[in-house]
């Protein structure tokens, strides 16, 4: 054989990131855990009835009256809430995004929260039916939007661009729909309507935090064994297939669970706009990692959206925490496009 | 017509939603060889390979490996013995060589246990083999094009099956990258592997196959050594194009140098 020329390598850049990717990944979610924590300690002690983060500590440890009436009763199930839906949207983020190979394919992004509204809106406005009514309705509607979208798009397979661009049509159109729907309804349940499509947590009690934590918590292990063929979607369809990655039904249960993730959240607390979008993006950003990372991402979704209802608390008029989310999403939407036009010129 | 062989197409029909590309193709793979496949554009071969590697199922007949349809396996199980180097794979932004190499080993993984040590040896002697080991912590996104092409075969390599699919390896690459790789693919054919390529070039095809498959319209129109199957007229046939076949001064397998219409008169 002759000689083989072996262009110049980077030798340079061996070791420099030594035990690099995974350690820092392990800090990251470290970090963020340590976060999570302390946020919902001071949010604990947040409201009319301000505590420190000892009382809160000693509140949540035993029998302090009053003050355990008020954390473990009041404010608990709000804390925890915002912790686990915000990390389900997250991930539901991750998995859309992984699976459309695009930052913009987040399932708030191509209509599976407006989808539920408009389940809510057609059981508020057309049936009249209550709690569990909305709650059924936002969840079969997402889903209903869900496959919908997903047959629209499926051709020979399901393509990422094609999902995004089919499922923001088919947004326009739901959204469409929607407005419909409160125009022609009395003002009053318009009223309602309209507070549960701003997205809110403020009014969630045990009663309906815990079936939506028993879902997550089912839902989650499902999506620990998805890890794998999430990495290997990654790569591309003929590369995945090569290594043995079945991989439509792997692209099936990605979206299954990624809707299922959303919808439960969606039909509890409403549309929160924005967390699925920017978590998963500013968490491999923190972690380092090659594509997106699930616990990480998890992690600040959880962050991000019990910050978001702690600001959305101690506004001078208290919002929706949906209305925060939105605004910080803006932000967060026009850092990303300033980034990439830095990048650009 | 050899019949044996571990892996081989037995009749099949391939084609994509509407159009059928091959219909009843017989192929089968010499055992230990470094077999390539040429053809016109649009004969057929890629879609061949694509149906050898289990990514495309045939409309009829069936793909055969160590004796069983290749459709009636495990997709783990085949990708434990088959691999593929894809005509296009994507690098997920930020990801390490080491990591994307890594990935290689997803058919010798399963749910709880992800990474072992022999995943971790498998990684390194693919790194090594294909001169990458010095790239291992440097992201993907900074290479050169022969060297990402490269990491691409380390990361089938890892996957350790004893036959690998090449789609189209060396297409994007300039001529010293191209036979670096050739080269490459000759040694780990050397050291006891079974590959199937497919290539444009018929002078790379000529000088590193030990079995040449050329197709046309979907068919296997020729097969055998190089120094048997390359000949002036097989070529005009096939590709239409006005040929003079030489041995190649330094190999000695048959080296085509095409007419064109400028350069006639030294004939």
């Amino acid at each position: 054989m002759t000689a083989v020329r072996v262009p110049a390598e980077r030798g340079t850049g061996a070791g420099r990131r030594a035990a690099g990717p995974r350690r820092r990944g392990r800090l990251a979610v470290a970090a963020l855990a340590v976060a999570a924590l302390g946020l919902a300690l001071v949010a604990l002690g947040l409201g009319d009835y301000p505590l420190s983060i000892p009382e809160v500590v000693a509140a949540l440890a035993g029998d302090q009256g009053f003050a355990t009436t008020v954390v473990t009763q009041w404010r608990l199930p709000r804390v925890l809430v915002a912790l686990a839906f915000g990390a389900a949207l997250a991930v539901s983020g991750a998995l859309f995004q992984t699976l459309t190979r695009n930052p913009l394919g987040s399932p708030d992004v191509i209509g599976f929260s407006t989808g539920s509204y408009t389940g809510v809106l057609v059981v508020t406005t057309l049936l009249g039916t209550g709690t569990l009514g909305v709650s059924a309705g936002a969840l079969v509607a997402g889903l209903l939007t869900a496959l919908v979208v997903y047959l629209l798009a499926y051709r020979d397979g399901v393509q990422g661009f094609r999902l995004i661009v089919v499922g923001i049509g088919v947004t326009g159109m739901l959204h469409g729909l929607n407005v419909w729907l409160l125009l022609r309804a009395e003002t009053e349940v318009a009223l309602t309507a309209s507070i549960w499509g701003a997205g809110s947590i403020s009014l969630v009690g045990w009663s309906q935090a815990l079936p939506a934590f028993a879902v997550l918590a089912g839902l989650t292990p499902l999506v620990w064994a998805l890890r794998g063929p999430l990495r290997q979607l990654e790569l591309g369809d003929d590369a995945a297939g090569s290594h043995g990655l079945r991989v439509e039904p792997a692209r099936l249960a990605v979206v299954v669970l990624g809707v299922a993730l959303i919808a439960t959240v969606t039909a509890v607390a409403g549309p929160i706009a924005f967390v699925a979008l920017a978590a998963p993006q500013i968490a491999r950003r923190l972690a380092g990692s090659a594509g997106l990372p699930l616990a990480a991402s998890a992690l600040t979704g959880a962050v991000v959206l019990l910050a978001a209802d702690v600001v959305a608390q101690r506004l001078p008029t208290a919002l929706p925490v949906g209305v925060v989310t939105v605004v910080l999403g803006g932000v967060y939407l026009l850092a990303l496009i300033v980034q990439e036009a830095r990048r650009r010129w | 017509m050899v019949t044996e062989g571990r892996l081989r197409a037995a009749g099949v029909t391939l084609g994509y939603e509407r159009r059928t590309v091959s219909t009843g193709l017989d192929l089968a793979v010499p055992d230990d060889s470094f077999t390539v496949v040429v053809g016109p554009n649009a004969c057929g071969k890629s879609t061949l390979l694509r149906a050898l590697a289990r990514l495309l199922r045939p409309a009829a007949g069936e793909v055969v490996l160590d004796g069983s349809s290749i459709h009636r396996m495990a997709t783990k199980e085949v990708a434990r013995r088959v691999g593929l180097l894809p005509q296009t794979a994507l690098a997920p932004e930020g990801i390490t060589v080491g990591e994307l190499v890594a990935r290689g080993r997803y058919p010798h993984q399963n749910l709880f246990r992800q990474q072992s040590d022999a995943d971790r040896r498998a990684v390194a002697d693919a790194m090594d083999a294909t001169r990458v080991t010095q790239l291992a912590d440097v992201p993907v996104d900074e290479l050169s094009g022969g060297q990402r092409q490269r990491v691409w075969v380390a990361m089938a390599l890892a996957q350790q099956t004893g036959i690998l699919l090449l789609d189209e390896p060396t297409t994007f690459l300039d001529i010293a990258h191209q036979i670096e790789l050739m080269d490459l693919f000759a040694r780990l054919h050397a050291e006891g592997a079974t590959l199937v390529a497919v290539l444009h070039d018929l002078n790379h095809a000529a000088r590193y196959a030990t079995h040449l498959v050329v197709m046309q319209d979907g068919a296997v129109v020729a097969q055998g050594r190089p120094g048997d199957v390359v000949t002036a007229e097989l070529v005009e046939e096939v590709f239409g194009l006005p040929c003079l076949v030489i041995p190649d001064p330094l190999a000695g397998t048959p080296l085509v140098i095409p007419r064109g219409a400028a350069h006639t008169a030294a004939d």
